[in-house]
């Protein structure tokens, strides 16, 4: 399982944080960016008087807030967020288990997601209950997972833990696949195919309200613990050796990074692609190191799930779904990464 | 092998004995379909519908059973006929040997028309040995079908009845829209999903009732047709003058949501839901059952020049239509919200 040595590129610290600083300036002038874009025409002008007087003032002008405030600017913290969360948790799991083809979805989490929300929508549930039950979702089908594995006691346990994984991932699809025949064709089936797409074009600051904290719940212990984290991509003996508990630390890895995705996922639908390839880029920038590959993961990623997202709210009249734009543009960029900066992480 | 000969004849020459006359279908199909049609097997939701307004005795089964807030609305007899799938669709779910089962004297499709379902149709009848019938389901060709319908049924007056129902809602509105321009019609969203952010684009099948009403559907991108996602900020440019949809949750929330704030249509009132029972009155499915829908839109469109009170006309629809004679408490919960917050 080891697709990348275990030396750990040594990099000046100066330069780290160099990286570290500059994704973070240029996310946050892509983020005031993005806020001038769209449909609604509103310059910067506008954008500033909003800002400066608030929603008292007139009519236009109030309009112009609704647009910033009320649309614009969930939207935008909902992209980063869900960015950030799902490179985030890609990296840990690509990490822990020392494979680079693991994305977020490895132990089923979306397909339990998705499975729970798509039932929601089968129930005819408000959103905020289909958002509730994508988050409970992911949670159970983890929980599956782990169950399971702890179960078995005999062979590998990164192996069993993955293959129970697709097991339950697949059970859950099958289940997903059996309410979309059962579901009223006219009415509800839309509704779920364009939830299992993705999409933000109907994130209320309400619906960040839980999702935002669940997010930093998860992604805080994951930060403060990425020196260690970074040492289970040596093996558990190397670990122990080093002084880490692996079976503690591995658990509380994939506790954190099912809470991310499970909560992004209920907000964002199904966006696949994010998880699996910002890491990658993430270590071709940064070199594999955990320590520096997290937040970089986590920076990228929201930088790149903000243009998705920008796009898909402006290329066309309509929106375009998430899971479509993530892999059209996702796809080609990373091809001719691949072709161009081979070595930097093989 | 000799027995097996006499079987099969046994077995055919009964039908042979059977009077067949050949009908031309909306796809231009001609088909050979029993004197007689007494079992009808309906390929989609739409077909049940026209099937049951026009002669319930014959269909086999609603292709999805009725849930219990629909049977009030369904003549008793015909309140718990079996589920018997779609046919027609992604695949289809319904089984051919089910069907075979169910000895249909004949199987009808209202809907689509286009090649894919001509060689479905055509497929099927070659398999099976039942006649197929297929039925344009454009909402413009409802009295044409109609009559189509009745006549295999061998109800031709009753066919007659229907369709010219249908014509005259057509030409009454026909009157009023000819004084319209299309540029003064009422700018109309079709909220669908629970968050209202789903809509059909204008010229698509699940929208041509707000057009045939005398709307104009808001949401257009030229060369694009179906169901779409649209963000609020769409919403807001497009700023429709009236919004229709059939989710309770949206209809309930939209009144209180900031985003929608800003739409004329929630600001001034005009947010309709519609009832959907037995059928929806917009579209799911989109069958006959839009003919009561149209004559409600056209009220909320055009109050002052569509002559018609909505109680009335949507008694008579049921009676005439549905074979139900409905309770004044019946038409209230069906109408409850139909009057939309304007008044």
């Amino acid at each position: 399982m080891d697709n990348w040595p275990r030396t750990i590129i040594r990099r000046s610290r100066a330069s780290r944080v160099g990286t570290t600083f500059l994704l973070t300036g240029l996310v946050f002038a892509g983020a005031c960016g993005a806020l001038l874009i769209g449909p609604f025409p509103l310059g910067p002008v506008d954008a500033l008087s909003v800002i400066f007087q608030g929603a008292d003032a007139g009519e236009p002008t109030g309009q112009a807030s609704t647009v910033l405030l009320s649309i614009r600017l969930p939207r935008i913290t909902a992209a980063l967020l869900v960015g950030a969360a799902l490179a985030a948790a890609g990296a840990c799991y690509q990490t822990l288990f020392r494979n680079v083809l693991v994305s977020p979805d490895i132990l089923g989490v979306s397909a339990g997601a998705g499975l729970g929300a798509v039932l929601g929508i089968f129930l005819s549930l408000p959103v905020y209950a289909i958002q509730f039950m994508g988050f409970l979702g992911g949670l159970a089908a983890v929980m599956l997972v782990g169950f399971v594995s702890t179960a078995v006691r005999t062979g590998d346990r990164t192996l069993i833990l993955v293959l129970a994984g697709v097991v339950v991932g697949a059970l859950a699809g099958a289940a997903t696949s059996l309410l979309k025949v059962l579901a009223d064709p006219y009415d509800q089936l839309p509704a779920i195919t364009f939830w299992l797409l993705g999409s933000l074009a109907g994130v209320k600051p309400v619906d960040l309200m839980p999702a935002a904290p669940v997010v930093l719940v998860g992604l805080v212990p994951l930060v403060l613990l990425r020196w260690r984290i970074n040492v289970l991509s040596l093996g558990d003996e190397e670990a122990r050796a080093l002084g880490v508990e692996a079976g503690k630390l591995r658990l509380a890895v994939i506790v954190c990074a099912t809470l991310i995705t499970a909560s992004v996922v209920a907000i964002a639908g199904v966006v696949g692609w994010v998880g699996l390839v910002i890491p990658h880029i993430a270590r071709m920038i940064v070199g594999p190191g955990f320590g520096i590959l997290l937040p970089t993961s986590l920076l990228l990623g929201a930088g790149y799930m903000l243009a998705v997202d920008t796009l898909a709210r402006t290329v066309s009249g309509v929106e375009v779904p998430l899971g479509i734009l993530t892999a059209v543009v996702g796809a080609p960029f990373f091809l001719w990464l691949l072709a161009k900066g081979r070595r930097a992480w093989a | 092998m000799m027995l097996r000969l006499i079987l099969g004849l046994a077995l055919i020459f009964p039908f042979c004995g059977a009077e067949a006359r050949t009908v031309t279908d909306s796809a231009g199909r001609v088909v050979e379909i029993p004197d007689e049609v007494n079992r009808v097997f309906a390929a989609g939701p739409p077909t049940s519908v026209l099937i049951y307004a026009l002669k319930p005795e014959v269909l086999l089964g609603w292709s999805r059973a009725l849930s219990p807030s629909e049977k009030p609305y369904i003549a008793e007899p015909f309140r718990e006929l079996p589920e018997t799938g779609r046919l027609t669709g992604r695949g289809g779910e319904a089984n051919i040997e089910r069907i075979l089962a169910l000895d249909p004297d004949l199987i009808v499709d209202f809907g689509s028309v286009r090649d894919t379902y001509i060689d479905l149709a055509n497929r099927i009848q070659e398999q099976t040995g039942i006649p197929y019938l297929l039925v344009n389901g454009r909402f413009e060709e409802t009295p044409t079908s109609i009559r189509l319908v009745a006549e295999v049924l061998g109800v031709p007056e009753r066919g007659e009845r229907l369709a010219s129902s249908a014509e005259a809602t057509f030409e009454k509105l026909d009157s009023i829209l000819s004084t319209v321009p299309k540029g003064q019609r009422p700018r109309v969203y079709l909220a669908r999903g629970p968050d209202g952010l789903e809509t059909g684009l204008k010229g698509s099948i699940n929208t041509e009732i707000i057009e045939r009403a005398g709307g104009q559907n808001v949401a257009e991108v030229p060369g694009l047709y179906g169901l779409v996602q649209v963000s609020p900020e769409q919403v807001l440019i497009a700023d429709p003058e009236t919004v229709i949809t059939w989710d309770q949750h949206f209809y309930s929330n939209v009144w209180n949501d900031a985003l929608w704030q800003g739409v004329t249509a929630v600001r001034e009132g005009r947010v309709y839901l519609s009832p959907t029972q037995p059928f929806g009155w917009i579209d799911r499915p989109p069958s006959i059952n839009r003919m009561m829908g149209l004559k409600w839109l056209a009220g909320l469109f055009y109050p002052d020049r569509w002559s018609g009170d909505l109680r009335t006309e949507t008694r008579d629809f049921y009676r005439l239509w549905y074979h139900v004679e409905m309770e004044d408490n019946d038409i209230d919960r069906l109408l409850e919200w139909t009057i939309g917050r304007a008044q």
